[in-house]
């Protein structure tokens, strides 16, 4: 939660997305707007088809609107040159796609180094921050595997120690606990919390409740709009006071 | 819910008087279930009754002390060698509330759903953010580990809530979409039956038109063919 009215990391304005046109025409998004500040999880619920993922990648730089305004740490990603998006998504968006994107001819431990590489650190470096990045996800024995090598769990894990090596400032997930078990879900879970809880500003498409009840707020979408959105309880205590001490 | 057994459970690792019994009750459930004294009393004057306790004595206040009896310790090793029941479930609220919303008047029983759903990830999300306050529980408290159970048996719960909700709602929009499809078809035939005046009835049931065409696709038209799952 935002403590001093900082500045959102991500801010989408009246932001639209028609897909097609004509006979075939899906409005995927109608209108949204949407803030989410630097030490906040927000968390997007809703039917299949409501236009989740299409709202992630478009806040991830990925697919532009048909209308309104992305705007990631100031700069508005609408009127951004490719170059300026490309190196925003390189240095201050993490992302996790819903189907994991790892590169078939890199090792787990190239996938996660790739970013910081091509954003100028040395090979060398990159690789040490990957094998950390592994190791939080407690894949580090898996860093010279490749993707096929891998159980889908373990890619998924890969892909999120991607999204989440270097100093993120935007993490977006879409549905990041899809391949997992419900414990090693509930690790990623409190990875990424804690990455929010450090600053970070998170996005997370779940279809999942218990992971969504990890996020400060959680929107429901359907149909393209925002129709609700729920913030946790300001009080403390929520079974008795007692309770709540403990 | 069965105080009588966790009272039972807690006189078995020794005499306990009233009192202590209702703060230990609690700490063990992190007082998800608060007991009042009259609770416990009532509870240990029947089990008295029923020879699973006997008094033992009492402290210079007149409270009597409380020892668990050869029959209690079998009554509790039934209990916890026996499922829970499921199958005469208590009265649900909300399936009642639910029940009744289909096809009320005035009611869209979607904003009905989407309200409990409100309330119940909300509710979710407080239990989460005490879970991640409990995590650092030492592993030989038993208190915290008991805390931990429970607290995820709620979250557990209301997760299940959660995604029958969604279950619903799925549910209804898919029926309503064949509502108007099975509405489309009537007029269609109507106005086939206006067109042809006067040659009678054939109440033929004609196929339904298999792609109603001019029609955006909602994306709502996708809800409820199941969850896109990530492999
Ligand atoms: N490239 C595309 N061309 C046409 N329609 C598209 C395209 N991508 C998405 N859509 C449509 O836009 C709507 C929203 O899709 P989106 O992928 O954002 O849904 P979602 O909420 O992520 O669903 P799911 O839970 O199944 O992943 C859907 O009706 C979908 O069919
Ligand atoms: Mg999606």
């Amino acid at each position: 939660m935002p403590d001093q009215a900082p500045h959102p990391v991500l801010q989408l304005k009246d932001l639209t997305r028609v897909h097609g046109s004509g006979a075939t025409e899906v409005h995927a998004l109608r209108g949204i707007n949407l803030d989410v500040f630097p030490g906040e999880l927000v968390a997007v619920m809703g039917p299949s088809g409501s236009g989740k993922s299409t709202l992630l990648t478009i806040a991830g730089g990925l697919d532009t609107p048909t209308s309104g305004q992305v705007i990631v740490e100031n700069t508005d990603l609408t009127t951004a040159d490719r170059k300026q998006i490309a190196a925003l998504r390189r240095r201050s968006i993490g992302y996790v796609f819903q189907d994991y994107n790892l590169i078939p001819a890199l090792t787990a431990a190239e996938n996660v180094a790739l970013p910081r590489e091509l954003d100028g650190t040395s090979a060398r470096k990159a690789r040490t921050e990957a094998v950390a990045a592994l190791r939080e996800m407690d894949l580090d024995s898996l860093a010279d595997r490749f993707p096929d090598e891998m159980s889908g769990g373990q890619q998924q894990r890969v892909a999120i120690a991607r999204a989440l090596v270097g100093d993120r400032r935007l993490v977006l997930a879409d549905e990041p606990t899809g391949a997992l078990d419900s414990e090693t879900g509930e690790s990623v879970l409190a990875l990424l919390r804690s990455r929010c809880d450090a600053g970070a500003a998170g996005v997370l498409v779940t279809h999942e409740p218990r992971f969504a009840a990890w996020a400060d707020r959680v929107v429901f979408l359907r149909d393209g709009a925002v129709v609700d959105q729920t913030l946790r309880s300001q009080a403390d205590s929520l079974l008795t006071g007692q309770a709540a001490e403990r | 819910m069965s105080i009588r057994h966790g009272l039972l459970a807690l006189l078995e690792s020794g005499p306990r008087y009233g009192s202590q019994l209702r703060t230990e009750f609690e700490s063990r459930t992190g007082a998800t279930w608060p007991l009042n004294v009259g609770q416990v009393y009532t509870t240990l004057n029947r089990l008295e009754r029923d020879g699973m306790v006997v008094q033992d004595g009492e402290d210079d206040a007149g409270h009597a002390l409380y020892v668990i009896t050869d029959a209690g310790r079998e009554e509790l090793r039934n209990w916890f060698r026996s499922p829970v029941d499921r199958r005469s479930p208590p009265r649900d609220e909300l399936a009642i509330k639910l029940a009744m919303a289909v096809g009320a008047p005035g009611i869209d029983i979607r904003d009905v759903i989407q309200s409990q759903r409100h309330h119940t990830v909300q509710a979710m999300q407080d239990y989460t953010r005490l879970k991640a306050q409990a995590t650092d529980v030492s592993p030989d408290n038993r208190d915290d580990v008991a805390w931990l159970l429970v607290l995820e048996q709620l979250i557990f719960q209301t997760e299940a809530e959660a995604r029958w909700l969604d279950h619903c709602e799925a549910r209804l929009v898919r029926l309503s979409l064949m509502n108007t499809q099975k509405e489309k078809q009537r007029r269609k035939e109507q106005e086939g039956a206006a067109d042809a005046a006067g040659d009678g009835t054939d109440g033929q049931i004609r196929p339904a038109d298999p792609a109603p065409t001019g029609e955006k696709p909602s994306p709502a038209s996708r809800v409820g063919l199941g969850r896109s799952r990530s492999r």
